[in-house]
């Protein structure tokens, strides 16, 4: 690169032409903006596959496909070996941006030898690896599509294990069966009602009863499960659910109607019973298939982040390893910008720390020999050895762990809505049935067999088909509508808990504000487009904060990182106070320096900002009539700004992960429903504490799995959002139920009084639960 | 009386076999990417 390009670049021009590998800004002269993609480039053409980039739309939401010099981690652990030799990986790919991203992955490696399956999972993002031959192979496939600017992270063989969605897979074999069942019983159930109008004979008639009992018993069996299941582990915990009046029904009126079927009478209810199942299964498959999307989500952005520590070996060679597998006394080597990822004692350099995803804490801490550090915090300066000290039960991790597992033993277990419904209706439908029973039977002296029949017509009728729809239908609904807007709903009763929310407490650093510190406002745009271009090149959180505020600037060639100090190009100087040359003075909080030959050294100074969209969060939460409050770890200064700047009177500051769960359980004595919002490790405890919560996706990991709810991006705005929703699906749910039981109340008479043919059971159950569903499609109203 | 015996068994056979179909297509994973599939047709081989 000419010193000319330099020049012009430094001079803050914006760039206005796009690297044409990844898409990035770069200057106008310039085909790419890094080594790695023109390499990526230049193979992708070798390969034959430049029609890659005339398919390919880049997605803005995914990162770029910028090939980034990832050290390689300890793939053995996560690789599993068939017992024909072949071995199999899954790697979760960041990058992917579309189709086109796939055919690329899948055409390089198909010129690998040796690999005998190499498949992208578009929709779950997963790349699956089946080879014969070494282990060490993997590397060599991980390379080839790396070099193409994705990034691979290995999931855990456990993990995957338990992914393997094997409920969902029963479920729909179950719905497939019933669906089958359902349309050929009804085809002959209609036969034999246009017979009774028609004149069938008596033999077709039993013909069409038999043809219909042996499709609907093995059905029912085995298409019935789940429902059976379900009520038989409520029974035998002494608790009642919808699925004991479905079992009673289904079961009831099967066998009723076999023996209705023997001996040859008239009426059967086949058809109810399948249709019934299948119409339940329909939303038992949808609200298991919207929420395992949710939770796959949430495991992906995990996984993402999941990086291994370097460990100092005692030959001297520096090896990445898990985390969970260091032992106490290893010494672990932590980078200029990296997360740290054990709890230790800094042996060796000074430095700063980012706690504030462990403590909340927004400004960095200095640390020096003989300091501790714990996991999750981020070295802001010069590198670091760390002494790792014992893992397990002394770690602040662990600690933390145990308060979240006793909070959550003290929270007592939430009792849904369908669950209180049905809880005074399978009763009251029960005792209507028997009443029904014993009246014909005893009082108007009907025959047995006509007056089970009756009874059953009864059960049939208030069968809570409609009910048991009214739930699912609604959460399916709402779960889809939030995921479209990045928010995942990772449990089931989040919605109906988030509906009652009065009260929400919030941590301060990283969930009212950002997770990284920003440029404070105020610096010479000429001197930041300088600073932007060079810190462009560097991973270190402070420079990519000060690249982010300049916006799009061409990036320059040949800039030299000095880690722990700052970087270097062309004279220019960007960095520490001490790399800049500035003598005078003292620090007073994060900043970069930048130095230039014949001008003034220039400081930049970072603070903490609010999350976009944080004010007027607060302020569509206080006209919900919701009360809102901080509970920060973080000084009080600090937090009396931000509360301050958003209004807020209830703030608190310094408290620990204990203080946090005290304040959350002393607000729910006070007979408040809480939703927390956090996202540091010291937060976990609260969120499992508070009768709901939430977590931003750039929260510490242990506090996202504890999290109910996690929403992507930057703005605060999606808390607004799930408690808008989540109390528009709670009116909705209310009005189905209270439909269904209309609907049953009507109908119930009827039934009682013996006017209840098969034909008038179905239409009846069909339309209530289409009624039904159609309402609940009301929620999608006014999303886009 | 005979020929509807016939097509009864008939129907359910077909019906049968549409069932067979669908749970050999689901236990060979064919709905565990429906977005890539949508896309893999737009794409040569690999």
């Amino acid at each position: 690169m000419s010193g000319a390009a330099v020049t012009a670049s430094f001079a803050g021009e914006a760039a206005d032409t796009a690297c044409a590998h990844c898409g990035q800004a770069v200057a106008s002269d310039r085909r790419f903006c890094c080594a790695g993609c023109e390499a990526a480039f230049a193979t992708i053409g070798t390969l034959g596959l430049g029609r890659y980039y005339a398919e390919r739309v880049l997605d803005p939401a995914a990162r770029a496909p910028r090939p980034e010099s990832a050290e390689r981690c300890d793939l053995g652990r996560h690789i599993t070996t068939n017992r024909d030799g072949r071995r199999e990986l899954v790697l979760a790919v960041d990058g992917l941006q579309c189709g086109a991203c796939v055919w690329l992955i899948e055409s390089v490696l198909a010129r690998e030898a040796g690999l005998l399956t190499g498949r992208v999972n578009m929709t779950t993002r997963r790349l699956r690896l089946v080879w014969e031959g070494p282990e060490t192979r993997a590397e060599r496939l991980i390379g080839a599509v790396e070099r193409l600017g994705y990034r691979l992270i290995p999931y855990n063989a456990s993990t995957m294990a338990a992914a393997d969605d094997k409920a969902g897979r029963q479920l729909i074999r179950a719905l497939a069966v019933a669906g089958f069942a359902a349309s050929n019983v009804m085809l002959s159930s209609i036969a034999v009602w246009a017979g009774l109008v028609q004149g069938m004979g008596p033999a077709t008639r039993e013909l069409m009863h038999w043809v219909s009992a042996l499709i609907a018993m093995p059905a029912i069996a085995y298409a019935g499960q789940p429902f059976f299941r379900s009520a038989l582990a409520a029974l035998r915990h002494g608790r009642t659910n919808m699925d004991v009046p479905i079992s009673i029904g289904v079961v009831l009126v099967t066998s009723m109607s076999l023996v209705e079927t023997i001996a040859g009478r008239e009426h059967t209810y086949f058809d109810s019973a399948v249709s019934l199942i299948f119409f339940l299964l329909i939303g038992r498959v949808l609200d298991h298939f919207a929420r395992g999307r949710a939770r796959a989500a949430a495991a992906q952005l995990v996984t993402l982040r999941l990086l291994d520590v370097a460990v100092l070996e005692p030959d001297g060679i520096v090896v990445r390893r898990p985390p969970e597998s260091i032992a106490p006394g290893a010494t672990v080597v932590v980078a200029s910008g990296e997360r740290i990822g054990v709890d230790g004692v800094v042996t060796g350099g000074n430095s700063s720390v980012d706690a504030s995803l462990v403590t909340g804490e927004s400004l960095p801490v200095a640390v020096g020999p003989g300091g501790r550090v714990f996991a999750g915090t981020v070295n802001l300066g010069a590198p670091l050895t760390v002494n790792a000290t014992a893992a397990g039960d002394a770690t602040l991790l662990a600690e933390c762990v145990r308060l979240i597992e006793a909070a959550e033993a003290r929270r007592g277990r939430f009792v849904v809505l369908a669950d209180r419904v049905s809880r005074r209706y399978a009763p009251t439908v029960h005792i209507a049935a028997l009443a029904t029973f014993l009246w014909w039977w005893g009082i108007a002296g009907a025959g047995v067999g006509e007056a089970l029949l009756t009874a059953c017509a009864v059960l049939i009728i208030t069968c809570p088909c409609a009910l048991a729809l009214a739930v699912p239908a609604v959460q399916v609904i709402a779960t889809s509508r939030l995921f479209r807007a990045g928010i995942l709903l990772k449990s089931a009763t989040a919605l109906e808990r988030l509906a009652t929310v009065d009260t929400v407490v919030f941590d301060k650093t990283g969930t009212l504000t950002l997770p990284v510190l920003a440029l404070a406002p105020g610096s010479d745009p000429a001197a930041l487009a300088t600073a932007a271009a060079l810190a462009g090149a560097s991973t270190h959180p402070l420079a990519r904060a000060l690249a982010a505020a300049a916006g799009p600037v061409a990036q320059i060639e040949g800039v030299i990182e000095h880690p722990g100090a700052g970087m270097e190009a062309a004279g220019v100087r960007l960095g520490s106070r001490e790399f800049a040359g500035v003598q005078d003075g003292a620090s007073s909080g994060p900043e970069i320096w930048l130095a230039r030959p014949g001008l003034p050294p220039v400081v930049f100074r970072f603070a903490e900002s609010l999350r976009p969209a944080a004010a007027a969060t607060l302020a569509r939460l206080k006209a919900l009539g919701i009360t809102c409050r901080i509970a920060s770890g973080d000084r009080a200064e600090a937090v009396a700004v931000v509360a301050a700047g958003l209004g807020i009177t209830d703030a608190q500051a310094g408290l620990k992960a204990t203080d946090k769960i005290a304040l959350v359980e002393q607000l729910r004595g006070e007979g408040r429903h809480v939703l927390m919002v956090g996202d540091g490790l010291n937060d976990g405890p609260a969120l499992a504490a508070a009768d709901v919560s939430a977590s931003p996706s750039s929260a510490a990991d242990l506090s996202q799995t504890t999290a109910d709810v996690v929403f992507q991006g930057d703005s605060l705005a999606p808390v607004a959002e799930i408690i808008t929703v989540a109390r528009r699906a709670q009116t909705v749910m209310r009005q189905n139920i209270g439909f269904s039981i209309a609907y049953n109340a009507i109908l119930l008479p009827m039934a009682i009084a013996g006017y209840v043919t098969p034909w008038v059971a179905a239409a009846a159950m069909s339309s209530s639960s289409l009624i039904v569903m159609a309402n609940s499609f009301r929620l999608n109203r006014g999303t886009r | 009386m005979n020929a509807m015996l016939g097509l009864i068994a008939l129907s359910i056979v077909m019906g049968g076999a549409g069932l067979a179909v669908f749970l050999w297509s689901l236990r060979s994973g064919q709905y565990e990417d429906l977005q890539g599939a949508a896309n893999r047709i737009l794409h040569d081989d690999p």
